[in-house]
């Protein structure tokens, strides 16, 4: 139901990555370490600055690929992966996007299962990337009857 | 405390261990991330979810899972990270965090990642691959 949708983009979306959110995101997986908050480590550090978790970009807005929607109850997230150029910098500024890589069907022990594969791009503001990450997304023959797009 | 580079194939990385999962750590979360699917914080959304209670966030298992590799930021960073999730995890599971080295190659070291819960059940599992400055 999906397939008609692979290879969409979303409009790219300008993302900061801002102090408060990675103090707040660091704290949430139980790792405030000072690299990530504390002002002068970042400044003495390789990095001359403080830096991001390497699982920040969950928070980054990626953009609306029109005409494509999925409800927020009933999926599955059954994979998820992160590739870096380097870490993110905090006070850096990234222009975000999204992709629909794939969508296929398997037969499991619940049915048919639809598996979405979902990619996700940070660019920096002259166009290198410097991060990309890919979420497989399971959706259950159940979730996809009452779908509605 | 020792040096990533300093680690031999087959050794593993200070093995973590979280203490019991909250309903505190997941609201906390939640709010960090924007992922407000409410069943992981609401027990009539998880029950109706056909889940026996709230279970956390996929992401939130794997970002604490990438903390094994925060004291080293000096010596690379993460450059792979690859996860998939095989359990799920309840409120008051502990899970344990370990990373193992299983190749070396020039600068860039692959580790096997783990996540498990107090019943030895994997809940997620991958790959780490470090690149070393």
């Amino acid at each position: 139901m999906f397939k008609d949708q692979i290879g969409k983009l979303s409009s790219k979306v300008k993302n900061a990555v801002e102090r408060g959110a990675v103090k707040k995101f660091a704290e949430a997986i139980g790792d405030l370490h000072p690299i990530y908050v504390d002002e002068e480590t970042g400044r003495l550090s390789r990095f001359k600055n403080n830096i991001a978790p390497p699982t920040f970009p969950r928070i980054f807005d990626y953009g609306v690929i029109e005409g494509f929607n999925l409800p927020i109850k009933g999926l599955i997230h059954g994979e998820q992966t992160f590739h870096y150029d380097r870490p993110l910098l905090v006070g850096e500024e990234l222009f975000c996007y999204t992709k629909v890589k794939n969508y296929f069907e398997k037969k499991g022990n619940f049915g048919k299962m639809g598996f979405l594969v979902l990619e996700n791009y940070g660019e920096d503001l002259e166009g290198k990337m410097i991060f990309s990450s890919s979420s497989t997304i399971v959706i259950s023959e159940a979730v996809r009857k009452v779908l509605t797009r | 405390m020792s040096t990533v580079a300093e680690l031999q194939v087959g050794e593993s990385l200070k093995v973590i261990q979280l203490k019991p999962v909250s309903r505190l750590d997941l609201i906390k979360y939640a709010g960090a991330s924007g992922d407000f699917n409410p069943i992981h914080t609401i027990d009539e959304e998880a029950e109706k979810a056909g889940l026996p209670g709230i279970i956390a966030h996929g992401m939130w298992t794997m970002g604490n899972l990438a903390k094994l590799f925060t004291d080293y930021y000096e010596e690379g960073f993460i450059q792979d990270y690859s996860i998939r999730f095989k359990g799920m995890v309840f409120l008051n599971d502990v899970i344990t965090l370990k990373a193992t080295l299983k190749e070396k190659q020039e600068n860039l070291l692959r580790f096997a990642v783990q996540a498990m819960n107090q019943h030895g059940n994997v809940v997620l599992k991958g790959e780490v691959v470090y690149r070393q400055y």
